[in-house]
């Protein structure tokens, strides 16, 4: 039996649940202290969890029954200030409604935990997956990582608190996981013992600022533009490249702890010894796995690369991958209005200053919740092969359009 | 430990610099009208108004904006809203 065998017939237990509840359970075992909540579909279950364990006495927080998603931003924000380890979730509409505070959480330095359970945004109403919600997030300096498992989910939450709350980051984070897809799928998760997180992640101590009424403050007051507001942006653009360095430090930790390793900013498969790389994040990432799979059994020569951390973007780890190869193909489950996709662009970005830079092909698929299955992801690899042959001619293509529906 | 620039300020006079300078009419006080009821230094949001050394109240002018908000509640009409850079500039 490996050590990392042995560890897991050891520690936690065992059981099938969502990944909604997974989340709950790690959320319970970062012993968090404050709970804002307010219900959305589909991340609704998870305050549901957390108000059963408080309820039970299995969570020691104080639990807020919020008006809104700005309110319940707010109020985790007031929880992080007096040095609280704060945690909600929303999804969609909710997550926009807070955009407002979300910067606020990121210029006041406050290591705030979310999940954001990615749903379409309206109009037309939908409550199934697509990334948009949490790619319209990207500029507020939040840390953002995609998930595309349940074990996953409640690992990174554990993870992503220790990276937030380092001394050189303190930065609020989102996990984010795929509506329904992960939220309402039942799956074998093993939940780490309390001790055994306890020992992984000590209690939150703000070392930088805290509210205190002993001791007076004013946080965030005019500055006038000769005074520190420029190198204060500049502080928190550093504080966000340096989370990706901790996650690296984190993950190992975790790896030898718990015995799970899902990758750190990016994860990675078969990508040395591949021609082509298909990249995606979220559960299309894991789907391209099994796609990745049969291609290279029918004798494709291509790889994986699952991004997992979007804010900070792995653009270093990509580039050195991304030598030598015959093209990159990236699936994208947001857009850009007018541009093509964000992962394709962001990509695309900072491979442009490696000398060996190969052709990428984008495409948008599975927004809405359209199902991408692992025929799909085969197609787009041939269709990408073929436009990287011909040359190609814009950020993203939209893959799967019912365009008889349309009349084009 | 890494240098994180956090923007806190200390509960002080000034903690968001000279905001005198903002002012575009100063509360000039009429000893003459003036009862001491002391509603001024109740309701001046910047809290620059104190007692002086006749036992009247003083406006400290480097900071008030000359939001007018005493001249309003002044029950006896004892502060006048002046027009600053007419020959009264301190």
């Amino acid at each position: 039996m490996t050590a990392q065998a042995s560890r897991l017939a050891e520690g936690g237990r065992w059981d099938i649940i969502t990944a909604n509840h997974a989340v709950a359970h790690a959320a319970r075992l970062a012993r968090v202290q404050v709970v804002p909540a307010y219900p959305i579909t589909p991340q609704t279950t998870i305050v549901e969890y957390l108000a059963d364990f408080i309820e039970r006495g299995e969570l020691d927080a104080r639990y807020i029954r919020v008006e809104s998603e700005h309110s319940a931003m707010a109020a985790a924000i007031g929880a992080s200030t007096v040095g609280a380890r704060a945690f909600t979730a929303t999804a969609s509409q909710g997550l926009l409604l807070m955009h407002e505070v979300l910067h606020w959480a990121v210029g006041a330095r406050l290591p705030i935990g979310m999940a954001v359970v990615n749903r379409a945004v309206g109009p037309p109403w939908s409550i199934h997956v697509d990334h948009q919600d949490a790619i319209s997030q990207r500029d507020t300096g939040w840390l953002q990582l995609f998930v595309s498992s349940n074990q996953e989910a409640l690992d990174s939450v554990l993870m992503m608190y220790k990276v937030a709350e380092s001394p050189d980051v303190l930065l609020p984070f989102m996990v984010c996981l795929d509506g329904f897809v992960l939220s309402h799928t039942y799956a074998p998760v093993n939940i780490p013992d309390q001790g055994d997180v306890d020992s992984f992640l000590p209690p939150y101590d703000p070392p930088h600022w805290r509210m205190d009424p002993d001791a007076p403050i004013t946080y965030g007051n005019l500055v006038m533009p000769d005074q520190l507001y420029m190198e204060m942006r500049w502080s928190i653009d550093r504080a966000s490249r340096a989370a990706k360095d901790r996650l690296k430090e984190i993950s190992t930790e975790f790896a030898e702890k718990f015995g799970r390793y899902h990758g750190s900013a990016i994860y990675e498969r078969w990508s040395q010894d591949s021609d082509y790389l298909m990249v995606a994040s979220g559960t299309l990432a894991s789907e391209a796995e099994v796609a990745i799979e049969e291609l290279r059994r029918e004798g494709e020569s291509v790889g994986l690369v699952k991004i997992r951390l979007y804010r900070p973007f792995p653009g270093e780890e990509i580039t050195e991958l991304a030598a030598g190869k015959k093209g990159i193909i990236v699936v994208d489950r947001s857009v850009s209005f007018g541009h093509g996709g964000p992962l394709a662009s962001d990509l695309r970005a900072s491979l442009y200053h490696a000398e060996d830079r190969p052709p990428v092909v984008g495409f948008i698929a599975g927004l809405g919740g359209r199902d991408v299955r692992v025929r799909d992801l085969k197609a787009i690899f041939r269709s990408a092969k073929r436009k990287i042959s011909e040359g190609v001619d814009r950020v993203s293509y939209w893959y799967g359009l019912k365009v008889r529906e349309v009349g084009e | 430990m890494a240098t994180n620039v956090i923007p806190v300020s200390l509960p002080e006079a000034g903690a968001s610099g000279e905001t005198g300078i903002w002012r575009v009419f100063r509360p000039v006080i009429n000893k003459e009208k003036c009862v001491k009821c002391w509603l001024c230094w109740l309701y001046c949001q910047e809290e620059v108004i104190s007692e002086g050394a006749d036992g009247f109240p003083e406006i400290d002018y480097t900071y008030c904006k000359g939001c007018g908000m005493c001249a309003n509640e002044c029950p006896t009409k004892a502060i006048e809203m002046v027009p600053e850079g007419r020959g009264n500039s301190l």
